[in-house]
Parts: structure tokens; C-alpha cells; sequence
């Protein structure tokens, strides 16, 4: 395999973890007031994130920064072409880092309720928005090559909303906020459990018709390949199981066939764009691919030594976090659900 | 206003802005990590409330710092599409790295701190403190390598072919002394700041007799490492600026406002009147300082801004390769002074100190004391756009004009509207932050600390 290939594996990777990750974040914010009735529960639900979200988070920094560093041109073209889904995705872990992290700062309802409410919309948002980023990508769009060589995104912002993006960006909504759900189910007890195992099972239904649909365009108009037929083929079959393992009550088989189902959208994804980046829609001569966008051999070849000692150590104290924090919370944890962090209460 | 003067601000305010709360959080971490320390060793309640307490404020200005740095990450692709194809082979991989080795770091142990109280044994909680804040100081080390690329780029090599520069050395774009001066120039200067806001925080909390038994021994803390980073600061500061000159010898006429070149050249302490270039209608200076700053000699030449520009002209083509002069001069003074303020009042303040005595309860001695944190602040600010602004036309120097950097396929009205919406956004969360931190200042450490085996300590976070 070339360095260029390895890398492009390697930021799939990156986006694996993230989508694992982060989505169950994601989906744990958009699910927060259906699951939690109190500000006991709330409290509780977003306490299985506490220690974990802000460490979800960086992968998608450093899926960021490996694109930079290993695929400048396809970092430069995606980020300045995507201008504005960027800038709402960024505005929106902007306030949901912040919501997290203040919402119990008072001890009042309408504060806390106000975070919460930001914490709803700002999950939604990038699970919507990432879907349709990536179906757009892998759809192609409008790249041109301009008379200095660069390949630019040419396209407007409307561009970027045609209906199969749309498509997308519903299944990682869904797909995000049921992971999120089956999450909740394996971190929380007592009622919050019920209700989430509960919704995990609707939101499923919905996610595997919009699944299967998007795949289905995606196989029989987009790509011909047959590696992505048979890829979306396991992603609907782990979704089977996840859904029937959830009815079960087996909440850790369908935590991890759904954490593998969001590892093959990814695969599916990037084994529809290989060897491809983001192809365009205009001219394949203006596609960037893993030759064309990339870094020089010594570049990737300084990067491929970084990444393989340092992926392993964080997979492990990353790991390590979970195994830390696996104990489930429920509401009855929460003494005091009202207090607020900074409120005088020790005066 | 063009997409290029938008992309230009849109970058100084999101920077400026992520950097106020940069500098707080690495010199906090270590501090909150040696309370915590101090704790661990002596098992004396003052030492476990301060790091609950300073931990808290820690906590409040790290949220900031890591939402902020969200679109560090990405800006460079947004609005600097070009700058982003010209030097990615090179500038993104101390970036990547940044995020494999830090930022997995100091978010993953940082969370195993705020909730790991109950869960963690003693030692190995403690562990998760300090390596949170290593994390925070390996990020300032490549981001300053990225930087330092920026000011004075090596190891790489020209690719006419692809039009853009490409990577040779890794070693010397981590390693050259340009990175390093700037690592041990601002970290330090994180280590005042942070300093500043310990000292005036626990000062505040003695003059009001609040918690006397905490705040005594964070005041001297607090004091200590302003003074220690200060010195440090200047240290480097000095190793910056000879770096500079050969570096960037316009950066330094600017910061001086030196047309013509001169032996002897004073140090420029205050100027009234403009700095075009026409004679000042008032200025005082230290006579050879300048010299002796640059060169290590009192009667060195230093070369000024008219014969550099004429210089650059021959070596890179008709342009105006002259920076914004007012604003490098200014800049440069006011990152100086904001400093030395800062820590002449820590100094004054541990001396009146020295037998035990009581802090006066004069008025201006509790604005200086406020002014503690902020002041080092605005100096690390003034500083940055000084040696940001004083780079300047070039975004990479020597090799791409920041004019090139800028994207070519996005609108002025679509950098206008999102400048609009990130500056608006980052005032609101700013009155949040400080509203925030007083709360948490007013409302003082807690008077029993948690008891280590309960859930409670968990859920109080969130």
C-alpha cells in the first residue's frame, strides 16, 4: 500500500472514532429532553459525558489536522468550499462545549434550561450537518481547475443542499441520536434507561429506512463498485442487529453493533470516494484525488511514524477513561439536583 | 473593506480572542496542579480547598480555551485557503501533531481530573492533573513551531512545479531557535498571567479577610511566579529580539520606528507626534540602548525602515514591503510596559509583605491588585499583534505576501457575515465567562471540603 493510501485509511480511521464518538455525544444532547423527564435525570444524562465529550472532540481536531497535513489541497478546497455548513458546525461546538460546561454554574431553572435547550439544538446541528457534508463529497460537487492549476470549489451554498445530501445529513441525524440513545442506555439506570432503550428503539426504525434509502442511491445511481454494495449491505445488517439486540435488552451487543455500523457508513463513504477525495462534478480531470491533494513522500512519511506510536498510546488511556468512568448514574446519584456549582451554598 | 482586510480581522479577533484564555489556562494548569500536589504531600485541608477553588476558575477559562481553539483548527481552510495549499505539506504537520500528542493528552486527563475525585486512587489522580497541563505546554510548542515557520521559514524547499513549498528537514522546522525563543518567551508569559490572576484573586480575598488561610499561602504563590516568569520573560524577550534582527530586521526598525539606519541607536521610550517618519515633536530615548539590544554592542549599526525597504525592493521585487509603524511601535511598548507593571506591583507587593505584615487597605492598592490578571493579558495581546502585525506584508516571510494567503473562492459578504456572527457570539460568552469568575471569586472556597468517597463531588460538576 503507498504512503498516499495508508493515509487516506488513516484519516478514515479518524473519522471512524469520531463518528463513534462524538456521534453518541451528539445523540445524547438531542435526545436529552426526551429521555430525561427532571433536573435530576437531565443532570444525570449529561453526566455520562462529563469526562468523555471534550476528549471525543479532538478527533475531529485531529482528523482535521492529519487532512491539513497529509492532504493540504483537499483540506483547503473542502474547508473554503464548505464554507458556511463549516462555520455552523463550528458555531455549534462552539455553544455546546460551552453548555456543557456552565449549565450547572447557577443554580436557577431558566439558566440551566436555556443551556439545555442550546445543548438540543447544537447537537442536532452538526449530526445534520456532517451527514450532508459527506454525502456531498461522495456525491461530488462543483470543482474546478482554475488557470493556475489550483481546484477550487466553484459551487454556492445551494449547491450544497440538493436532496441526496439532505438524505445524508436525516440518516447521520437519526443514526447519531439512536447511538446516542443505546449509550444512554448502557451509562444510566432507573427510568432514564427505560425511556432511552425505549427510543433507541423508534429512532432506529426511522434511521433504517432513511439508511437503506440513502444507500440504496447511493449503490445503484452513484457508484457502481462492488466493495460498497457489499459494504452497505453489512452496514444494514449490523443495523438489524443493533435494533434486535436492543429489544433484547442486551444494551452492550447493541451499543457495539451500532458503534460497527457507524464504522462502515465511514468505510462505505470513503471506499465510494477511493481513490478519490472529493471528485468533482464537473470534469473527472478536476477530481482531487490521494495524488493530487496530497503531501510530499517525506511528509507523510513524518506523519506515518507520529501517528502509528502515538495512535496506540491514546487508543489505550482513551480506553482506559471508559473503564474508569463505566459505572452506570442514575438520577438518585443527583443530591442536590438543583444547586448550582457557584451558588453559595457552602457560605 | 475586501475578503482579504475581512479574512485579516476576522483572524485578529478570533485569535486575540482564544489567546486570552491560552496563556490562563497553561500557567493555571500547573499552578492548580502544585496545589494539588501540596495536598497530596501534606494532607492539609488549605491546600485541597485552594485546588477546589482555583481548579474551579481554571475550569471556567479552559471551556473558553478549547471552543475558541475549535476554529483555530479550521480557519486556515476557510479563510486561508491559499496560505493553506502553499505550506500544508509543512504547516500542517506540527498541527497534527498538536493534536495527536496534545490535545488528547489535556482533554482525556483533564476530564479524568474533574470527575475522577471519587474514582481515581490519590496518586494517580493527582498524575492526571499534571499531565493535563503538559498537554497545554506540548500544544504552545507546535502551534510556536507552526508560528515560528511563518516568521522565518526553514527545512523546506520550493516546488515551482506545484507552487508551493515542501517539507525537508521536520528537525529543524521543530527545532530552529526561531521556535524556541518564541516557546520560552510566551509560555513564561503564560506562567505571569496566570500568576497575576492567582495573586489578585487570593490578595482580593486578604484585604476582605475572606479565607485567610488559603489565600495566604496562593498570594505568595501567585507573586512569586509573576516576579520568576517576568524574569524569564525579559531573558528571552532579549534572545527574541537579536533573533529578530537577523531574522526580520524590518520587524525590529518598526517596533522603533527607525527610518534611517543608525550606530548608536536610541531606545525610543515615548514618542508624541506621528511616526511617518518626519521628525517627532517629542521623544525621549536611551541613547545606544537600542544598539546594544540588537546587536550586543552600544555602537552597533541598526538598520532602519527607509534602506530596509530599498533592500527588500531589490531582493523581492516593487512593493511596499514597510509594516503598519504606528502600530509595531506602540505594540511593542505597550507589551513591554503592560509586563513590567505587572510585575513591579507583585515585587512592591512581597515586599511590603515580607515581616507579615497586613495588606493596606488603600483603595489603589486593591485596583492594582484587580488589575493583577488583566494586565499581563493585555501585554501578551499588544505583543502578539506587535510581532503579527509588524510581519507584515508577508504571511509566510520571504516566500508568500499575505495578500496570496487569502481564499479565493469565498465572498467578503460571507467572511463579513461570519466575522459578524463569531464576534458577536465571543462578546456574549466573554460577559458570560467574567460574570462567571466573579461569581466563582465572590463566592470564595468551599469552607468543608468534600468528602473524597461520593458520588456528590461527581455530580456537582454538571
Amino acid at each position: 500500500m503507498s504512503l498516499n493510501s495508508f493515509w487516506f485509511v488513516l484519516i478514515a480511521v479518524l473519522w471512524i472514532g469520531y463518528f463513534i464518538l462524538e456521534g453518541f455525544d451528539f445523540g445524547v444532547g438531542i435526545t436529552l429532553k426526551l429521555v430525561a423527564k427532571d433536573q435530576a435525570e437531565r443532570r444525570a444524562v449529561i453526566t455520562t459525558l462529563g469526562p468523555l465529550w471534550d476528549g471525543n472532540e479532538v478527533w475531529l481536531l485531529v482528523a482535521g489536522g492529519a487532512t491539513f497535513a497529509a492532504f493540504p489541497e483537499w483540506y483547503a478546497t473542502l474547508f473554503s468550499g464548505f464554507y458556511l455548513p463549516l462555520f455552523l458546525i463550528l458555531l455549534s461546538l462552539i455553544v455546546r462545549g460551552v453548555a456543557f460546561e456552565y449549565r450547572s454554574k447557577y443554580g436557577k431553572a431558566q439558566w440551566r434550561n436555556r443551556w439545555d435547550n442550546a445543548i438540543v439544538i447544537s447537537s442536532a446541528v452538526p449530526a445534520l450537518l456532517w451527514g450532508v457534508a459527506f454525502a456531498n463529497i461522495v456525491r461530488g460537487v462543483p470543482l474546478q481547475k482554475s488557470g493556475k492549476g489550483v481546484i477550487e470549489y466553484v459551487g454556492g451554498f445551494f449547491n450544497l443542499l440538493n436532496p441526496y445530501a439532505l438524505l445524508g445529513g436525516l440518516v447521520t441525524l437519526f443514526l447519531f441520536a439512536t447511538h446516542g440513545a443505546l449509550f444512554l442506555g448502557l451509562k444510566t439506570d432507573g427510568s432514564i434507561r427505560k425511556q432511552a432503550n425505549e427510543l433507541a428503539g423508534k429512532l432506529g426504525l426511522v434511521t433504517a429506512v432513511l439508511a437503506v434509502a440513502f444507500l440504496s442511491w447511493t449503490t445503484f445511481s452513484l457508484t457502481s463498485k462492488t466493495d460498497v454494495r457489499m459494504l452497505s449491505l453489512a452496514v444494514v445488517v449490523f443495523w438489524v442487529g443493533t435494533l434486535a439486540a436492543n429489544r433484547a435488552g442486551r444494551e452492550g451487543v447493541a451499543f457495539l453493533t451500532s458503534s460497527i455500523t457507524l464504522a462502515l457508513v465511514v468505510i462505505t463513504l470513503f471506499a465510494a470516494l477511493y481513490p478519490n477525495v472529493m471528485p468533482s462534478s464537473l470534469s473527472p480531470a478536476d477530481s482531487l484525488n490521494i495524488f493530487n491533494a496530497s503531501s510530499t513522500h517525506y511528509t507523510l512519511k513524518v506523519m506515518t511514524v507520529v501517528a502509528v506510536v502515538m495512535t496506540p498510546i491514546v487508543l489505550i488511556y482513551q480506553g482506559w477513561t471508559y473503564w474508569v468512568f463505566r459505572k452506570r448514574i442514575s438520577s438518585t446519584h443527583i443530591t442536590s439536583p438543583e444547586a448550582g456549582v457557584l451558588d453559595k451554598i457552602h457560605q | 473593506m475586501n475578503a482579504l482586510d475581512l479574512a485579516r480581522w476576522q483572524f485578529a479577533i478570533t485569535t486575540v480572542y482564544h489567546f486570552i484564555f491560552v496563556p490562563i489556562t497553561i500557567g493555571s494548569g500547573f499552578l492548580v496542579a502544585g496545589l494539588h500536589t501540596a495536598w497530596y504531600r501534606t494532607n492539609n485541608d488549605k491546600y485541597l480547598r485552594a485546588t477546589k477553588f482555583f481548579g474551579k476558575l481554571f475550569l471556567i477559562n479552559f471551556a473558553m480555551g478549547v471552543v475558541t481553539g475549535i476554529v483555530q483548527e479550521f480557519q486556515f481552510g476557510m479563510n486561508w485557503s491559499s496560505y493553506s495549499r502553499f505550506v500544508g505539506d509543512i504547516f500542517g504537520a506540527p498541527l497534527a501533531m498538536e493534536g495527536l500528542l496534545a490535545f488528547f493528552l489535556e482533554s482525556t486527563f483533564l476530564g479524568l481530573w474533574i470527575f475522577g475525585w471519587d474514582r481515581l486512587s490519590r496518586k494517580v489522580h493527582v498524575a492526571t492533573i499534571w499531565l493535563a497541563a503538559f498537554g497545554t505546554l506540548f500544544s504552545a510548542y507546535f502551534i510556536l513551531a507552526a508560528n515560528a515557520f511563518m516568521q522565518h521559514p526553514v527545512g523546506y524547499t520550493l516546488n515551482a512545479g506545484r507552487g508551493r513549498a515542501e517539507l525537508t528537514n521536520i528537525f529543524k522546522v521543530l527545532f530552529q531557535n526561531t521556535a524556541l525563543a518564541a516557546f520560552f518567551h510566551t509560555v513564561p508569559s503564560a506562567f505571569l498571567s496566570a500568576g497575576g490572576l492567582f495573586a489578585g484573586v487570593a490578595g482580593w480575598m486578604l484585604v476582605r479577610g475572606r479565607d485567610t488561610e488559603v489565600a495566604k499561602p496562593v498570594l505568595k504563590i501567585g507573586l512569586v511566579t509573576v516576579i520568576i516568569a517576568f524574569l524569564i520573560v525579559a531573558v528571552s524577550g532579549d534572545w527574541t529580539s537579536r533573533i529578530m534582527v537577523k531574522q526580520q530586521p524590518m520587524k525590529m526598525a518598526a517596533a522603533e520606528a527607525l527610518y534611517n539606519t543608525e550606530s548608536s541607536a536610541p531606545f525610543s521610550l515615548f514618542t508624541v507626534g506621528t511616526l511617518d517618519g518626519s521628525k517627532p515633536v517629542f521623544q525621549i530615548g536611551l541613547p545606544g540602548v537600542l544598539s546594544f539590544l540588537s546587536t550586543g554592542n552600544f555602537k552597533g549599526v541598526v538598520e532602519g525602515v527607509n534602506d530596509l525597504q530599498k533592500s527588500y525592493e531589490q531582493k523581492y521585487g516593487p512593493g511596499n514591503y514597510k509594516p503598519n509603524i504606528p502600530l509595531a511601535y506602540w505594540g511593542f511598548r505597550l507589551m513591554i510596559g503592560f509586563g513590567a507593571l505587572a510585575a513591579l506591583f507583585a515585587f512592591m507587593t512581597l515586599w511590603w509583605m515580607r515581616k507579615g505584615r497586613k495588606m493596606p487597605e488603600n483603595k489603589w492598592f486593591v485596583r492594582g491588585l484587580i488589575s493583577m490578571p488583566i494586565l499581563p493579558l493585555l501585554g501578551i495581546a499588544a505583543g502578539w499583534i506587535f510581532t503579527e502585525s509588524a510581519r507584515q506584508p508577508w504571511i509566510v516571510f520571504g516566500l508568500m505576501k499575505t495578500s496570496d494567503g487569502v481564499s479565493t473562492s469565498v465572498s467578503a459578504g460571507s467572511v463579513l457575515f461570519t466575522m459578524i456572527v463569531f464576534t458577536a457570539l465571543y462578546g456574549f460568552l466573554a460577559v458570560i465567562e467574567f460574570g462567571l469568575m466573579i461569581r466563582a471569586i465572590k463566592v470564595g472556597p468551599e469552607k468543608t471540603p468534600v468528602a473524597e468517597k461520593s458520588d456528590s463531588m461527581l455530580t456537582m460538576a454538571y
